[in-house]
């Protein structure tokens, strides 16, 4: 394991990036106009959190690496992201659930990094807070609005929270990095993110009309960078594809 | 909008758009006051399901670059517009008439924006 403070920071950088470019995928094929351009204001969000989290990764480490460097030219294993975020977008239902259970997650842990004694990580969670808080209002009326909206939305949504339901656990999950944030009080331990989470998620769902899955069964190995799901790969194949064809490439 | 040569709101009857189809969000007029604005404006349209989310759509739409401070939405079906036919009896009269406006006056710069 690299410095502790490094890889904490490659998991929110990366959380965000891979989640930002996957849904700029939907980007031009979003079910309605209006939802396209939200879907892109979210996608831009999030890579802008992405470049503030990988600059202060690369600064942290010392070895010359900026946030595009980290981006485009680390390969599968060395990616931090938990791996809901990697999971397709499937349908827009699939798309919104994944995006709602992420957002909730997010939002309480940047809420927690305002008051880290790290100075420029409660700076960039100030800064995201606001945006996240927007993208979960927005989400959960989404999940709500199609939950608890026609036979097809509900049947959709209740299958898209099956699905992902599994990969909310690793959210949660500390280790030694967590442990070691902890102790200089950098970044909560996101074990003591989840109350707050569940409380928030029950809510939603009973207005969703959706059931939450029983079993708490978590697919790990994203955080850790042990076992990202195959998703990952053909994602990075095409995002990291120009500057590895073309190295330094500019405009 | 602020004159009937702008165009006209699909809604109203001088513009039949027929009805939206039964899959199709109703159509929201979207108005804005800006940063240093006094009024809100006019600036489009969108689609939406209800008022709560043809906002958050209007958010997305329109004030991704810090334009407003504001956002009003309506649906387009509840505003009653004049038609474009009608402009001669509905404007010209006042053509001619130039004492209704207030231009024999000179405003001290203190009354600010009129």
């Amino acid at each position: 394991m690299s410095e502790p403070l490094f890889e904490f920071l490659c998991r929110m950088g990366d959380n965000t990036l891979v989640l930002g470019h996957r849904v700029s995928e939907w980007c031009g094929v979003a079910p309605v106009l209006e939802e396209d351009i939200a879907l892109a204001n979210t996608a831009l969000d999030l890579i802008g959190q992405t470049t503030l989290w990988l600059n202060l990764a690369g600064a942290v480490e010392g070895k010359g690496r900026d946030a595009d460097a980290l981006a485009f030219r680390r390969d599968v294993w060395e990616f931090r992201n938990v791996l809901l975020v990697e999971q397709l977008n499937g349908d827009f239902g699939q798309t919104m659930m994944r995006q709602f259970l992420f957002d909730l997650w997010h939002k309480g842990m940047l809420i927690a990094l305002q008051g880290s004694s790290h100075d420029q990580i409660a700076a960039i969670a100030e800064k995201s807070l606001k945006e996240v808080t927007y993208h979960l209002e927005r989400t959960t009326d989404t999940v709500i609005g199609l939950g608890d909206g026609t036979d097809e939305s509900h049947n959709r949504m209740q299958k898209a929270l099956d699905r992902l339901y599994p990969f909310v656990g690793e959210m949660f999950v500390s280790d030694d990095v967590d442990a070691a944030m902890v102790a200089e009080s950098i970044a909560p331990d996101p074990a003591d993110l989840r109350p707050v989470f569940d409380a928030r998620l029950d809510e939603v769902l009973s207005d969703a009309t959706l059931v939450r899955p029983t079993s708490d069964f978590a697919h790990k190995g994203g955080k850790s960078g042990q076992r990202h799901s195959e998703h990952l790969g053909h994602m990075l194949s095409q995002m990291q594809w120009l500057q590895r064809a073309y190295p330094d490439a500019t405009w | 909008m602020s004159s009937p040569e702008s165009g006209s709101y699909d809604a109203t009857e001088a513009a039949p758009h027929g009805k939206p189809r039964a899959t199709e969000w109703p159509l929201w007029e979207v108005f804005i006051r800006g940063q240093h604005g006094l009024s809100h404006r006019h600036v489009g349209s969108l689609h939406a399901a209800d008022a709560e989310s043809a906002i958050k759509n209007a958010r997305d739409v329109y004030t991704r670059r810090n334009e407003g401070v504001s956002i009003w939405v309506v649906e387009a079906a509840a505003i009653a517009a004049s038609s474009p036919e009608e402009k001669g009896p509905l404007y010209e009269p006042s053509n001619d008439k130039v004492y209704r406006h207030p231009t024999f006056f000179d405003i001290p710069d203190d009354v600010g924006a009129m």
